[in-house]
């Protein structure tokens, strides 16, 4: 591997593996960093594994695409550099990594992040008891190690992600003890402003309707319209307790709880580098601001996939083979025009059904209770939060301060948004103008021992 | 909590969680070792010293945290188990004095 | 009529606390806070209590300084009280500052002797010395838990000093200040004080209040509001880089210049001094440089995950000591700026805001006046 590049790709999913292959066809020498031990990203995790031909026959044909497109990628030759985390970056670009508990830094006249989504946080009551986690990690779980629930799995939210994991779930001889879906009732009046758009990716949506009516046909315990969905128990979870759509409580045992609410950009790297973010009401979520070229405001920094609105693998690739584009135009060498064309159309015919998706699964606006955990670091409430807000009248960075939420070592990407929320409320104010945290490095920790043995600083600052 | 769909044709090997051996496959993450090793935790925190277990599996949540070959506070969704791997799942604060 | 007794620009740890000062007075306050994002040395701050080694070349700060630590264990107490029972996790059983070498130990002791020859000479009734030099072994005994780097030689241990969780010092002040009737009005950025016949207004937008007093305690933005109104402090930013640690079980049990443990476990490691104006930016140069100063002196820290890096900007005069002064021009206005909010906290609540309900800053506080910064130009 050379030690030198001019080009840094940070994450190995569709985005990132898709601009290193477009970069490599231009001339180019990128750098593919990931923290993961194989590339694919979440969508395509451990696509190179090995796995039955059951597992690969349950998880699908999307997923299945993965493996060729991994297989490109190693082909392309370019230099990736799994097990590796990104922590610091600084203007020039100088960046700073870790890979085997050794820090280092090099020096990028370009740098992508392709870092993907994370599953929005669904702070309910109990959800940091063992035995609840997310439909997504579940999923992971079920690509690397073959592994599925032992128990009925109960599975609370809504969007796609759950209906194809339970999918894939039940074609592997695993049961769902009931999928308590809190998906507004009445969303189809939402949805149909978005038809038009998503005549273009019909293809999407015909897809969707299928699965529902397979899943529907299964038989599984659906119950719409749910809400105040919580995980009672003392050391793990034992039991589900849900409020039905006709006001009725249940309560019902549980081994394992799965949630999910839909995925938001990974926007720690970006918020760190202080580039411009603008609030999605459609998603629910600060989306990077970036050109055409898939630049953000921050010069020669540009930003791929998932990362720049959520869109699934395939924008994602088409939004990596236009940052290829832009870095390579950046760096000198302009591209045909028409490549950037082709991928803007692909881009364009990825995204239309997307609309539909996001009126369909608008993100929950119920209020978190006082109760609950919103720091899962610092065991915070959201009732801590208000006390907060109610006493100092400050933002996030703020109540940050005061309270300490945001300061464990996720540093914020599981209450950023639930913080964002409580005090848009008690001010009442937009999500937009309340912001989110300040992000300084770390991006990731780093041991003190890893920092002292860098090569930069040796004199006082 | 988690059960593997094995696989009799693949092979596996052992790890050590809390001295004690467990079997894995290659690809597995630790923390899938975990999910299926009872009690089924990762940590007990260094705050409240509650029980946390596995979350998000794709290295943001920061409740897999473990101890992976003396390495502490490892994110153990990120890492893949070895042959002879020894994890430790620790309880409470990181002690650092010898 | 005004409609506050007193106004406080400046939620921070200064203005708070003389904000709080006053209300235990009986005076209507109304503190008045900046943007969320605004620059907030009192966020940055490191949480010491601390008094060995400061105020050279100025004994009526040593004084103050040493004061103010002897009142703290009382301001603490009534504060905590005052603001319902709030927690401040706070220490005070002496501090460390380790020396590194022979040399670094020579150099320590000549300055804590200088020190306390200028305070004799200025306080013919000081007492006790409050400071004394430590060997190495006897550091170790002090703490047993923390296996000491090879090079360290020794440390002056100040029995005056102590720590405090800054945050919470802060939120209690808030807290108390609310309890006392008193408002924090957050978000709120000053554009303007202006001197009217018997007080002065303030204005925020469209927003305007009059008061009796106006105290300028706005940290860095205390320069631009005090400049046309007399109260013209040279006051400049002066970035610290801290960093912070994931929890730990107990391991140090005095706070260091430099590094303590905080309740919660957290490591605190500080700080550079660096003069780079307003930019709160971060390097891995210094986190690089603070992490392997840390490892010299407690070498087993190197396992430890650093979880958060951040910079704050110290509040600074040309000489680095305090200021206190009130307009001659306009009587009512007083600015108040230092860099040791914390420390001073008890001060400030007790001693300078009776001097302020009182309208006059006494003789002993001359020597704080920001024309000492004239004379040295002059020069």
């Amino acid at each position: 591997m050379k030690t030198e590049h001019d080009i840094l790709i940070v994450g190995a999913g569709p985005a990132g593996m898709a601009a290193a292959v477009q970069l490599a066809d231009l001339g180019f020498a990128p750098l593919v960093i990931d923290e993961q031990a194989m590339p694919g990203g979440q969508i395509w995790r451990a696509s190179e594994g090995p796995r039955s031909d059951a597992v690969r026959r349950a998880l699908g044909p999307e997923y299945a695409e993965g493996a060729d497109r991994v297989a490109r990628f190693r082909l392309s030759g370019v230099d990736y550099m799994p097990g590796t985390r990104l922590w610091h970056i600084e203007p020039g670009f100088q960046v700073f990594m870790s890979r085997d508990e050794t820090a280092f830094s090099r020096r990028y006249r370009a740098v992508l992040l392709a870092t993907g989504a994370q599953e929005r946080p669904v702070p309910v009551p109990g959800w940091t008891l063992p035995g609840v986690m997310t439909v997504g990690a579940a999923q992971i779980l079920l690509k690397t190690s073959a592994q599925i629930p032992e128990a009925p799995v109960w599975i609370a939210g809504s969007g796609p992600l759950p209906l194809l994991y339970m999918r894939q779930l039940l074609a592997l001889g695993g049961q769902v003890a009931g999928f308590l879906d809190t998906t507004p009732k009445g969303q189809a009046s939402r949805v149909l402003p978005h038809a038009m758009a998503a005549l273009r990716g019909r293809g999407d949506l015909i897809k969707g309707v299928k699965w529902l009516r397979q899943l529907r046909a299964t038989g599984l315990p659906w119950l719409r319209g749910v809400r105040d969905v919580q995980a009672l128990g003392q050391d793990r979870i034992e039991a589900v307790r849900y409020t039905a759509a006709d006001g009725r409580v249940h309560e019902q045992s549980a081994q394992v709880l799965l949630l999910h609410e839909g995925v938001v950009p990974s926007i720690h790297t970006t918020l760190a580098m202080n580039c411009e973010h603008d609030w999605s009401e459609a998603q629910g979520c600060f989306i990077p601001r970036t050109d055409e070229r898939g630049m953000t405001s921050v010069d020669g920094l540009f930003l791929a996939g998932d990362g720049a609105g959520i869109g699934g693998a395939l924008a994602a690739e088409e939004r990596g083979r236009i940052a290829a584009l832009g870095i390579a135009g950046r760096l000198g060498q302009d591209a045909p025009a028409a490549h950037l064309h082709a991928a803007h159309a692909g881009l364009a015919r990825r995204l239309a059904s997307r609309p539909v998706i996001d009126a369909l699964y608008p993100p929950s606006e119920a209020q978190i209770p006082d109760e609950t955990v919103i720091c899962r670091c610092e065991e915070l409430t959201a009732g801590d939060i208000r006390v907060a807000a109610r006493l100092h009248r400050g933002g996030p960075n703020q109540v940050k301060a005061y309270t300490r939420c945001g300061m464990g070592p996720c540093q914020g990407r599981q209450c950023g948004y639930s913080v964002n929320r409580i005090l848009s409320e008690e001010y009442g104010q937009s999500r937009a103008e309340t912001g989110f945290f300040r992000i300084r490095p770390p991006l990731k920790p780093v041991t003190l021992g890893e920092l002292a043995a860098l090569e930069e600083g040796r004199e006082a600052p | 909590m988690f059960k593997q769909l094995t696989d009799p044709k693949e092979p596996g090997f052992q790890v050590f969680v809390d001295g004690m051996a467990v079997s894995a496959r290659p690809g597995d993450t630790v923390a899938a070792v975990l999910l299926r090793t009872p009690p089924h935790l990762a940590r007990h925190t260094p705050v409240r010293e509650s029980p946390r277990a596995p979350f998000c599996l794709m290295g943001v949540c920061f409740d897999c945290l473990a101890t992976v070959d003396d390495q502490t506070s490892v994110q153990t969704c990120l890492v893949e188990a070895r042959p002879g791997m020894r994890i430790e799942r620790p309880r409470g604060k990181l002690k650092v004095a010898q | 009529m005004a409609d506050f007794d007193a106004i406080v620009i400046g939620a921070g740890t200064v203005g708070a606390a003389i904000g709080y000062g006053l209300g235990q007075r009986k005076w209507r306050v109304l503190v008045l806070d900046g943007a969320d994002t605004d620059f907030r040395a009192a966020r940055a701050n490191f949480g010491l209590v601390w008094s060995q080694g400061k105020g050279r070349g100025m004994p009526a700060y040593q004084d103050l300084t040493k004061r103010s630590s002897d009142m703290w264990r009382e301001f603490h107490r009534e504060l905590c009280a005052s603001a319902g029972g709030a927690q401040i996790d706070y220490q005070h059983a002496g501090g460390i500052a380790f020396c590194q070498g022979d040399d670094g130990f020579e150099e320590r002791k000549a300055l804590i002797e200088a020190l306390d020859d200028e305070y004799r000479s200025a306080f013919a009734d000081a007492g006790e010395p409050d400071v004394e030099m430590l060997s190495r072994d006897q550091v170790q005994d002090l703490m047993p838990d923390l296996r000491l780097g090879n090079s360290v030689s020794g440390a002056s241990f100040g029995r005056r000093d102590g720590h405090v969780n800054p945050l919470q010092l802060l939120s209690a002040l808030h807290k108390a200040i609310q309890a006392q009737g008193n408002e924090i009005r957050g978000r709120t950025t000053v554009d303007k004080i202006r001197p009217k016949a018997g007080g002065c207004e303030v204005s925020s937008g469209d927003l305007r209040w009059q008061a009796g007093r106006v105290i300028i305690a706005a940290g860095i933005a205390s320069g631009a509001l005090g400049r046309s109104l007399g109260l013209d402090v040279p006051i400049r930013a002066q970035r610290g880089q801290v960093l912070v640690t994931q929890r730990l079980a107990p391991v140090l049990p005095l706070p260091c210049s430099g590094l303590r443990q905080t309740a919660e476990g957290t490591i605190m490691i500080g700080a550079t001094k660096e003069e780079v104006g307003a930019d709160v930016s971060v390097t891995a140069r210094a986190s690089a440089w603070l992490s392997r100063k840390t490892i010299k002196i407690a070498p087993d820290l190197a396992r430890a995950q650093l979880v958060r890096h951040w910079s704050g900007l110290r509040i600074m005069t040309p000489d680095g000591h305090p200021v206190y002064a009130q307009s001659e021009e306009h009587p009512g206005i007083f600015v108040a700026s230092c860099h040791s909010g914390v420390t001073l906290a008890a001060v400030h609540a007790d001693e300078l805001a009776g001097h302020i309900a009182a309208g006059a800053l006494p003789a002993s506080y001359n020597p704080f006046h920001h024309r000492r910064f004239d004379v040295q130009t002059a020069h």
